[in-house]
C-alpha cells in the first residue's frame, strides 16, 4: 500500500477590516488596545508591510484593537530632535487631545521613535498612557501561547542577526523582548560586536532620516550593513577591524550569506539597512525583515 | 653596631622639630586655603548655568553613586583598562587614610601615629605599598597606552590639543613621583630603624626590599632622606590637589557629585521646554492662562530668556557640572557613529568646549588659561570674550547637525556624563530662535505642519495600508 501524502487545505484567506477608533466610539466602545501606525507605517511602502503583518496578528490572536486612521498624526519626535520644539509640542498637544477624546488608555507601536515619545514625553503634557513596543507585544503573545511561529514559513538553519534600534535600546532599555521573538523562531541566531546597549546605531534617529548626513568618510548604515554581513557571514578580520568597540569575543566561522535575515523593530532601521544590503549589491542573498514580518510568516498568516 | 648622630646634626634635627608643626601647618593651610579659593571659582561657573531641580530620590541616587562612582560599574565594559584604572582608584583611596597619618604626625611631631592600630597598621601599610609599585606600573601601562605610535584611538583627536595632551602625562608623572617620594620615606625610615636596633611600625613589602639598595649607612643621611621623601610626598599631594581644578583629574572629585546628579529617567526622554508648553496651550485654549513672565526686581519685564542654547548660561548647571567632570577619556567620541564615520562631531569635544568657553568667560582656576592654551588648533583667537559664544564661537552648526541622537555617548560614559543634551539645547537654539535649521529640515518641518507627517504624503492617503488587506487562516495539523 502506497502512503497518500495527505495535500494540505489551499490556506483560506479572509478580508479583514481594520477598526477604527472613531468606528468604535459610535459603537460607545473603547478598544483595549490602540495600534499606533506612525507615519513610516502608513506612508513607507516598505514598512506598511510591516504594519500589514503586524494587523494580521492582532486579527489572528483577536485582539480588541483599534487604529486612528486618518485621525493619526506624527507624533513630532523628528521635530523635537531637530530642535524644533514648539512644533513637536503643537503635535503632541494635538494626538493627546485626540487619544484622550476617546479614553485610550494602552498604546501599542511597532515604531521605537513613536513609542519613546508617546512614552516619556507625553505624559509631562497630559498624556498619560501605558505603551508598549510591537516586539513587547509579541514576545508577550509568544509567551502566553497564542501565536505558537510554526504552521508557517520554517525559518529554521538561517542565520538572523538583530539589529538593536537605539530608541528601543539604550533609549529604554528594551534588549531581551526583541530577541526572545527571535529565539521562538527556531533559527539561528548570530549577534553582532556592537550589540544591545553597544550597539551603533543605523544612522537615521535625530532626524537625520530627512537629511543628508553631514560630510565624513562613510555614511553610518554602510558602516552598520558591513557589520551585519560580516556578523552572517562570519568574517571574523572585518569585525576587528571595527572601531569603538567595547566588548570582546571569539572569532566567528565563516558562514554562507545566502538566505540570512537582517532583522529590525524599526522603520527607520528597516530603510537605513536596506539601502546599506543595497549598497553592498547583497540583496538577492540577505534580506532585511521586521519582527512583525518574521513572526507573522512563521505563523503562516501573513498572505 | 648603632653609631651616635653627628652633634651639629643633632642640633639641627632639634631645630627642625621645633618647627615643623608650625611650617606643617602653613603649608597645609596654604594649600586648603588656595584649593578652596579655586573650588569656590568653578562652583561659580557651574552655578552659572540654568537652574533644574534634582532634589529628591536620594535612595536611587544613591545607589547609582555607589554603583557608577565608588563602584566603578561603567569601567567594566573593557576589562585591561578598567583594571588598571581600578589600581589607581584604589591606590587614591587607600592614600588618603594615610595622608591623615600624615597630618596628625607633622603638626604634632607624632611619628607614625596610627602604628597605634597594630596589625591594622600593618595591613595598611602593606596594601598601601603594594598599591604604590602597582600605581606605578599601571601608570607606566596608561603612559604607553597614550603615547606610543599609533596611541589607542580615543587619546587622538582635534579636541586634544596642547594643553589636554600635556595634562594627561603630567598627571601620570605625577603620579611616579607621589609613589616614589613615598618610597623613599618607607625605606630610609625602614633602614634607620633597623640600624639603630629600634622597632618601626608597619609590614613593607617594597621598601624591605628597597632598603637594601639605598646606598648610604650614615644615619644622619638616612633621617635626612626619610625627611625628604616625607616632606616631597604630602607637599606633592598638596600641589597636586592644587593642580586638580586645572586639570581634567578633577574628576576624582567632580565624579560623586555628578554621578549623585545624573538624570534618572530614560535616556530616549527629552525635556519638554516649559516656556513652549505654556504658548502652545494658550494657542490650541484661548482660555488658559499664561503664568506672567518673572520681573526684575525694579518691577520692569525681564528679557525673556531664549530657547535653547547659545552660550554656556543657557545650559542647564548640570551640563556645566558635567563639563568639569570629564576625564577627556573618549570613550563617547570613540562609540559616536558619527564621529567613526569621519563627520566632525566628537561629544567629548562638545564637553571641552563648554569648559573652555565657560572659563574664558568666568573665572579660570589657578593654572588653566583656557585662551593660552586650548585655541591654537581650530579657532581664530577670540578677541572679544563677551561676544563670542559656545555656539559659533566653539561649536560649529556642523558638529550639532550630525548627531543622530543614538545615546552610545550617554551610555558610554563612565561617570554619567550627557553629552546628548547640550547639543539638542544648541540644536533648539539654532531652530527656534536662528530658523538656521538645514533646509532638508526646514521641509521636514513644513510637512509635519501641513500633512501630519515629515513626507510629503497627502493625510488622506494614511489609512491606505488598510485596503485590500487579507489574512490567511492559519492551518492547523
Ligand atoms: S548621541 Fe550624538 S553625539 Fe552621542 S554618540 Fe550618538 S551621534 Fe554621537
Ligand atoms: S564625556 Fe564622559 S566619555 Fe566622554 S570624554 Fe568625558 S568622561 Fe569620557
Amino acid at each position: 500500500m502506497t502512503p497518500t501524502i495527505p495535500t494540505p487545505p489551499a490556506a483560506a484567506k479572509r478580508q479583514m477590516t481594520v477598526p477604527t477608533v472613531a468606528d468604535l466610539a459610535a459603537q460607545g466602545k473603547v478598544p483595549e488596545i490602540l495600534f499606533w501606525v506612525g507615519c513610516a507605517g502608513a506612508f513607507d511602502d516598505r514598512y506598511k508591510r510591516v504594519t500589514r503583518a503586524f494587523a494580521r496578528i492582532l486579527e489572528h490572536v483577536g485582539t480588541d484593537y483599534a487604529v486612528l486612521g486618518l485621525e493619526e498624526s506624527c507624533t513630532g519626535d523628528p521635530a523635537k530632535r531637530a530642535g524644533n520644539e514648539f512644533l513637536f509640542q503643537m503635535q503632541a498637544m494635538q494626538n493627546i487631545t485626540v487619544l484622550n477624546g476617546y479614553g485610550i488608555k494602552k498604546i501599542v507601536t511597532a515604531c521605537p521613535h513613536c513609542f519613546n515619545t508617546i512614552k516619556n514625553e507625553y505624559p509631562a503634557l497630559g498624556g498619560e498612557y501605558e505603551v508598549i513596543h510591537h516586539s513587547q507585544y509579541l514576545q508577550q503573545l509568544i509567551n502566553e501561547g497564542k501565536v505558537t511561529v510554526k504552521g508557517g514559513e520554517s525559518f529554521q538553519g538561517r542565520r538572523i542577526t538583530f539589529h538593536d534600534s537605539c530608541y528601543l535600546g539604550r533609549a529604554n532599555n528594551i534588549y531581551e523582548a526583541p530577541r526572545d521573538v527571535l529565539a521562538a523562531l527556531d533559527a539561528d541566531l548570530v549577534e553582532m560586536k556592537r550589540s544591545r546597549a553597544n550597539g551603533l546605531c543605523c544612522g537615521a534617529g535625530g532626524a537625520q532620516m530627512w537629511k543628508e548626513p553631514e560630510p565624513g568618510k562613510k555614511d553610518i548604515n554602510i558602516e552598520r550593513t558591513e557589520e551585519a554581513l560580516a556578523t552572517l557571514s562570519g568574517q571574523a578580520a572585518a569585525l576587528d577591524n571595527l572601531r569603538g568597540v567595547e566588548t570582546e569575543r571569539t572569532a566567528p566561522a565563516a558562514h554562507s550569506l545566502q538566505g540570512s535575515i537582517i532583522a529590525v523593530s524599526c522603520p527607520f532601521c528597516m530603510t537605513m539597512m536596506s539601502d546599506g544590503v543595497k549598497h553592498q549589491e547583497q540583496e538577492s542573498t540577505v534580506q532585511v525583515f521586521d519582527l512583525a514580518e518574521l513572526v507573522a510568516s512563521a505563523e503562516g498568516i501573513n498572505r | 653596631m648603632p653609631t651616635k648622630l653627628q652633634p651639629h646634626l643633632t642640633l639641627l634635627a632639634y631645630l627642625y622639630y621645633m618647627l615643623q608643626p608650625i611650617l606643617f601647618a602653613l603649608l597645609l593651610l596654604a594649600a586648603f586655603g588656595l584649593f578652596a579659593w579655586q573650588v569656590r571659582k568653578i562652583r561659580a561657573n557651574i552655578l552659572v548655568g540654568r537652574g533644574r531641580d534634582m532634589s529628591g530620590h536620594a535612595a536611587v541616587r544613591f545607589r547609582k553613586t555607589l554603583l557608577v562612582a565608588f563602584g566603578q560599574q561603567k569601567m567594566f565594559k573593557r576589562l585591561t583598562p578598567a583594571f588598571l584604572h581600578l589600581i589607581v582608584y584604589v591606590g587614591f583611596l587607600v592614600i588618603n587614610i594615610e595622608v591623615i597619618e600624615i597630618v596628625i604626625d607633622g603638626l604634632f611631631g607624632t611619628h607614625r601615629f596610627l602604628g597605634l592600630l597594630g596589625p591594622v597598621y600593618d595591613g595598611l601599610v602593606a596594601v598601601n605599598e603594594t598599591l604604590g609599585a602597582l600605581v606605578i606600573i599601571a601608570v607606566a601601562a596608561f603612559w604607553w597606552r597614550r603615547n606610543h605610535q599609533p596611541p589607542v584611538r580615543r587619546f587622538t583627536g582635534v579636541e586634544l590639543r596642547a594643553w589636554p595632551k600635556l595634562d594627561a602625562n603630567i598627571i601620570l608623572y605625577v603620579e611616579v613621583v607621589l609613589m616614589a617620594a613615598l618610597f623613599l620615606m618607607n625605606s630610609a625610615d625602614l633602614k634607620l630603624h633597623r640600624l639603630e636596633g629600634r622597632f618601626l611600625p608597619g609590614v613593607y613589602p617594597v621598601s624591605h626590599f628597597l632598603m637594601s639598595l639605598l646606598p648610604t649607612t650614615n644615619l644622619g643621611t638616612l633621617h635626612l632622606l626619610e625627611r625628604v621623601g616625607w616632606w616631597a610626598h604630602i607637599t606633592g599631594i598638596l600641589l597636586f590637589l592644587n593642580y586638580l581644578p586645572s586639570s581634567k583629574h578633577f574628576h576624582i572629585i567632580l565624579a560623586f557629585p555628578n554621578v549623585w546628579y545624573s538624570r534618572l529617567v530614560p535616556q530616549g526622554q527629552f525635556s519638554n521646554v516649559e516656556s513652549i508648553t505654556h504658548e502652545v496651550k494658550a494657542m490650541m485654549d484661548p482660555t488658559y492662562e499664561v503664568p506672567t513672565p518673572p520681573v526684575g526686581p525694579d518691577g520692569s519685564a525681564l528679557a525673556p530668556t531664549p530657547f535653547g542654547a547659545k552660550d554656556v548660561e543657557d545650559l542647564p548647571w548640570t551640563a556645566l557640572m558635567n563639563a568639569y567632570s570629564c576625564t577627556e577619556c573618549g570613550r563617547c567620541t570613540s562609540v559616536c557613529p558619527a564621529n567613526l564615520t569621519g563627520k566632525l562631531l566628537s561629544p567629548r569635544k562638545i564637553i571641552m568646549d563648554t569648559r573652555d568657553r565657560v572659563e574664558e568667560k568666568y573665572n579660570s582656576p589657578l593654572i588653566f588659561q583656557p585662551n593660552i592654551y586650548g585655541e591654537e588648533a581650530k579657532h581664530e583667537p577670540v578677541t572679544d570674550l563677551m561676544q563670542a559664544t559656545l555656539l559659533r564661537g566653539k561649536v560649529t552648526p556642523e558638529e550639532l547637525w550630525a548627531c543622530t541622537t543614538c545615546n552610545a555617548c550617554v551610555e558610554s560614559c563612565p561617570v554619567n556624563i550627557n553629552p546628548l543634551e547640550s547639543i539638542i539645547e544648541m540644536r533648539r537654539f539654532l531652530v527656534l530662535e536662528e530658523s538656521a535649521a538645514p533646509n532638508s529640515l526646514n521641509v521636514m518641518f513644513s510637512n509635519i505642519e501641513n500633512n501630519g507627517a515629515p513626507w510629503a504624503f497627502s493625510p488622506s492617503d494614511r489609512f491606505n495600508w488598510a485596503d485590500e488587506l487579507f489574512v490567511a487562516e492559519k492551518v492547523t495539523a
